[in-house]
């Protein structure tokens, strides 16, 4: 028959596809021990679902099959039974009970957040994911690192797009393997929502509350996920990646940040009495910008109005005081995309972007920002 | 209510002609449509609108499955692509869903029960009119500076609110006038059940499609007030300067969950209690078997909706609820799982030793049972909380509802038109044509929402532009699932015209099997119907329950 001539066709051609070994059909297993008892229990659902699913449907086909008018089949005329009725209502029952009992234990465990090693808030705010380390002064912010250029394709096409392609970061969350992780996780703007699959945590980033979630992975790895709550234009675009490290390696790792911490912090000191050139402004200004600023006022400047303001032309970037664009950079604008960048950047990528907008576009104010300047914007809040 | 009913009825039943010629008391042309209040051309206008809708929301996912044909962004800004799938969700729910049973509702309660016309005409032209206009305002703020409404068809709040792209005003008003028009459209079924019944026609003695709808309209009139209540404060919190959902200002964007479920659970059975009605009675009729289990059909319905009202947070897993509620909900839900299955044991059973022919309606009954019923069980496996944690806002989760939605209410609107096409315009439908609808639809929407389990399961999230390269090949049949889906819809359009222009002539009642006043009736069925009410022996011979 011609129709199932195409559904062969189509079948073949799906398994033929050579990318089709790496594609996964079933839900994780995971690295956890929750995220294996989410798999048991997943599959349990699975297999009960498919034989109550082969009974009904077994019995709905056999109907179709052999009690069809053109093989003479006359109508039984029964056409109700209280005994039935109850039994089709309680076999379902003692079945949902059945699931319902490991369910529970499950979430049980999934909600014991009790007894945490290592505490570390996550943030949600468009479109990045702030880390921060209880304890440890340690706090970062985490973006996407996909070039722009693998996932603009409206122009160009040919781009190649990397393995890890829209789920890779700039500084991924770094965990120590077999320690009990408590996340405090929150929002900054909109509701995010944090999701690692293979340590099945989900868990809702939302603005002005903390939920709490916690993870002990089992095995040293890198793992991605991605946010899942619709958080507005690119909320495609903040993976999640975690690095699971042995307890030396995360050591080493606590070091090496606390080093960068200090040494930023020296930077910061030594920029404030630095004068830098307009070439070196402009091009971190560039650097920084496309890092920072394009996802929302795009590389052309023109933003995406009415939602985000254009700052080619724009007063603020143009005739407007220095001190004014400064201010709404580093304090950002409560209640809107724009975020304070005073705790995201340092003074000299501030000044750098503050420079690179008053110059870029044709608006060629010809102002320089320095550091100095941020400071002093800093200094008045 | 009797003067508004008869008031262009007088001569009713000397005419007893198809609708669509002109009568002396029939005023002709656009005011025919604007002025009437006869409950065929209003069943007649609801149903035009929702397939017109229909085209519309599937346009726009048209262009959903083009951008995601393959990684990368080829055609649309994420932004614009945010505004598609929520005006897309938005004119399915409301637009073609919803009013498409209304429609259904107008064109055959009343002649199932034996009555003249809707309880209240006058209102029911409003009901009708004014939605066209919520429509205007919703896809006409595709044109407008702020672009639509992008926020999903959820629209939680701080996106929708704090940090909206200015289209909330338009939405919070188109919403409002579509909410009026259900409230308005379930009153009228609610008064007309309860009081243009045919004397002599008990409530247990209405045929399933009433109770159904009966209940449907009670759902209803309890959540509709509930959604215009969140949608203002919605539109205070953006534009008057209240907190109701802002922590800022003593608020909780969570709270906005919990008003939208109690609405949206509820809204989820307003699309489907009406599904079962209608396969209830095409079921029977193509098995030349009564329906089994009439009483606990009756009794599965009403569990189902009060069941309803207490299961609303299983969407909201994940925003951080106490452990007893999370079990409170997850109980609560997979409960709703026993009168579903009740129902669908039923209808087997109403199969089973039956003489089944295989006409359209019929065809998609069928689907209609066992891929509802795939949904189904995708339901109960979202209901376990702890798995719900991975299959919540993924693939998983539009799986699970296009089967309930598409597979479901639209097969059970497909299975109910084939069905009445006959009785509305006196023709038979094209029969090779319509094989053609349904197997073509058939296999594209299964090719186009199965595989999105497995994308769900795999780990890619919804409402994504965009997405990581181990989704592309399940992406690209998705895709094209979807392009043969859409194309295959307009075969049904041609069928429906087709059928309006001309064909075989009906019978009064064309199913050997089918029972029930409708068919008592002309086909077409004349403009006005049951001016003198059934006669006692045509109700007993109508009667799903049988005793
Ligand atoms: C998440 C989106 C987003 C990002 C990222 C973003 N902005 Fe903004 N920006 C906005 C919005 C929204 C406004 C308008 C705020 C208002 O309502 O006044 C704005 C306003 C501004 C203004 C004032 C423009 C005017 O004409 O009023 C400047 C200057 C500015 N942003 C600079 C920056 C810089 C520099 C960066 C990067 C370090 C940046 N923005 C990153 C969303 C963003
Ligand atoms: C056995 C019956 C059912 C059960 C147990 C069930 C359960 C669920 C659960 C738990 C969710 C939330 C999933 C999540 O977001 O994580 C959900 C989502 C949904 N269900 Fe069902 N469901 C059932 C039947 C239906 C029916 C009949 C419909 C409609 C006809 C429906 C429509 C929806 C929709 C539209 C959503 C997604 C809403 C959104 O997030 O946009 N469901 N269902
Ligand atoms: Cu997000
Ligand atoms: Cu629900």
């Amino acid at each position: 028959m011609g129709k199932h001539k195409l559904t062969w066709l189509v079948l073949v051609s799906l398994f033929a596809n050579s990318a089709w070994a790496e594609t996964q059909l079933n839900l994780t297993k995971g690295v956890t021990a929750v995220s294996r008892d989410v798999y048991d229990l997943h599959m349990l659902v699975l297999y009960i679902c498919t034989t109550i699913g082969v009974l009904v449907f077994g019995a709905m086909f056999w109907s179709i099959a052999f009690h069809r008018k053109s093989k003479g089949a006359k109508p039984a005329d029964f056409h109700e039974s209280t005994k039935v009725e109850v039994l089709w209502t309680a076999i379902p029952i003692v079945i949902l009970i059945a699931m319902a009992v490991p369910a529970t234990q499950t979430l049980i465990a999934m909600e014991d957040n009790e007894n945490s090693d290592v505490t570390i808030q996550i943030t949600g705010s468009q479109w990045k994911w702030h880390y921060k380390y209880f304890d440890q002064d340690i706090e970062y912010y985490s973006v996407l690192s996909t070039p722009r250029k693998q996932y603009q394709n409206q122009q160009e096409t040919n781009v190649v797009k990397g393995k890890n392609y829209l789920l890779e970061v700039d500084k991924p969350l770094v965990i120590p393997v077999n320690k009990k992780v408590r996340f405090l996780i929150t929002s900054d703007d909109v509701i995010h929502s944090w999701w690692v699959p293979a340590f099945a945590v989900k868990q809702d980033a939302n603005p002005g509350f903390i939920n709490e979630a916690w993870t002990r992975v089992e095995e040293p790895g890198v793992y991605r996920g991605q946010c899942a709550e619709l958080c507005g234009k690119d909320h495609g675009f903040m993976p999640i990646v975690v690095e699971v490290k042995s307890a030396e390696d995360y050591d080493t790792w606590l070091n090496e940040q606390q080093q960068r911490i200090a040494a930023a912090a020296s930077a910061e000191q030594a920029s404030l009495s630095a004068s830098m050139s307009k070439e070196e402004l402009m091009q971190l200004g560039e650097t920084t910008y496309t890092a920072h600023c394009s996802a929302c006022h795009q590389p052309t400047g023109l933003g995406l109005p009415p939602a985000f303001p254009a700052l080619k032309g724009s007063p603020v970037a143009t005739t407007g005081s220095i001190k004014d664009h400064l201010d709404i950079v580093f304090n950002g604008k409560a209640g809107t995309g724009m975020q304070a960048y005073g705790k995201q950047l340092s003074l000299k990528e501030i000044a750098a972007v503050v420079t690179y907008e008053r110059n870029a576009w044709g608006n060629d104010t010809g102002d320089l920002v320095q550091s100095a300047d941020v400071k002093a914007v800093s200094g008045e809040e | 209510m009797t003067t508004d009913t008869l008031d262009n009825a007088s001569t009713a039943d000397s005419h007893h002609d198809s609708f669509g010629d002109n009568h002396d008391h029939k005023m002709t042309g656009i005011k025919r449509w604007l002025y009437t209040t006869n409950h065929k051309d209003i069943g007649t206008l609801y149903l035009w609108f929702a397939f017109i809708m229909f085209l519309t929301g599937g346009a726009l996912a048209m262009v959903i499955r083009a951008e995601l044909f393959q990684p990368g962004l080829q055609l649309v800004e994420p932004d614009f692509f945010n505004q598609l799938t929520t005006v897309h969700g938005l004119v399915m729910v409301f637009g073609a869903i919803m009013p498409a049973f209304t429609g259904f509702a107008n064109w055959m309660l009343p002649m199932m029960l034996g009555a003249p016309d809707m309880a209240l005409p006058r209102m029911n032209n409003w009901s009708f009119w004014i939605l066209p206009f919520a429509f205007a305002i919703l896809l006409g703020s595709f044109f407008m500076e702020s672009g639509a409404p992008n926020f999903g068809w959820t629209f939680y709040a701080p996106l929708s609110t704090t940090y909206s792209n200015g289209s909330t005003a338009f939405f919070v008003f188109a919403v409002h006038i579509m909410g009026i028009s259900s409230i308005m459209g379930a009153i009228n079924i609610v008064v007309t059940i309860m009081n243009m019944r045919a004397p002599g026609m008990t409530y247990m003695k209405m045929p399933l499609f009433v109770w159904t709808f009966f209940i449907t309209a009670y759902l209803l009139i309890a959540v509709m007030p509930v959604l215009a209540g969140v949608v203002t404060m919605l539109l205070t919190d953006t534009y008057f300067g209240t907190s109701f959902f802002d922590a800022a200002g003593g608020g909780d964007p969570v709270m906005f969950q919990h008003i939208f479920w109690f609405f949206g659970h509820p809204e989820v059975y307003i699309m489907i209690l009406p599904a079962f009605g209608i396969v209830s009675t095409t079921i029977p009729a193509f098995s030349r078997k009564r329906l089994f289990g009439y009483s606990s059909m009756v009794y599965a319905t009403s569990s189902i909706a009060l069941l309803s009202f207490i299961v609303w947070a299983h969407h909201m897993f994940t925003t951080g609820m106490p452990l007893f509620g999370e079990l409170f909900f997850m109980y609560c839900t997979m409960l709703i799982a026993v009168p579903t299955g009740v129902k669908v044991f039923n209808w087997v059973a109403t199969m089973w030793r039956g003489s089944l022919t295989f006409e359209t309606p019929m065809l998609f009954s069928i689907a209609f049972v066992i891929l509802f019923t795939i949904g189904g069980f995708s339901g109960l496996m979202l209901a376990m909380t702890p798995v719900d944690f991975q299959y919540h806002d993924t693939y998983f989760v539009v799986a699970h509802f296009h089967y309930v939605l598409v597979t479901g209410s639209l097969f059970s609107i497909y299975a109910g038109a084939y069905f009445w096409l006959p009785k509305w315009t006196g023709h038979m439908y094209n029969d090779t044509l319509s094989k053609w609808h349904f197997w073509c639809s058939l296999i594209s929407v299964n090719l186009l929402f199965f595989p999105m389990h497995f994308l769900g399961l795999a780990g890619m999230p919804r409402r994504i532009p965009d997405y990581a390269l181990q989704f592309a090949d399940f992406n690209k049949w998705v895709s094209i699932g979807g392009f043969a889906f859409g194309l295959s819809q307009l075969i049904f359009l041609a069928v429906v015209i087709k059928c309006i222009r001309g064909g075989e002539k009906a019978p009064a009642k064309p199913w050997d099997g089918a029972i029930g006043l409708e068919w008592t009736v002309a086909s077409p069925a004349p403009y006005h119907t049951f001016s003198t009410p059934p006669s006692q022996q045509d109700i007993d011979n109508a009667d799903q329950h049988g005793h």
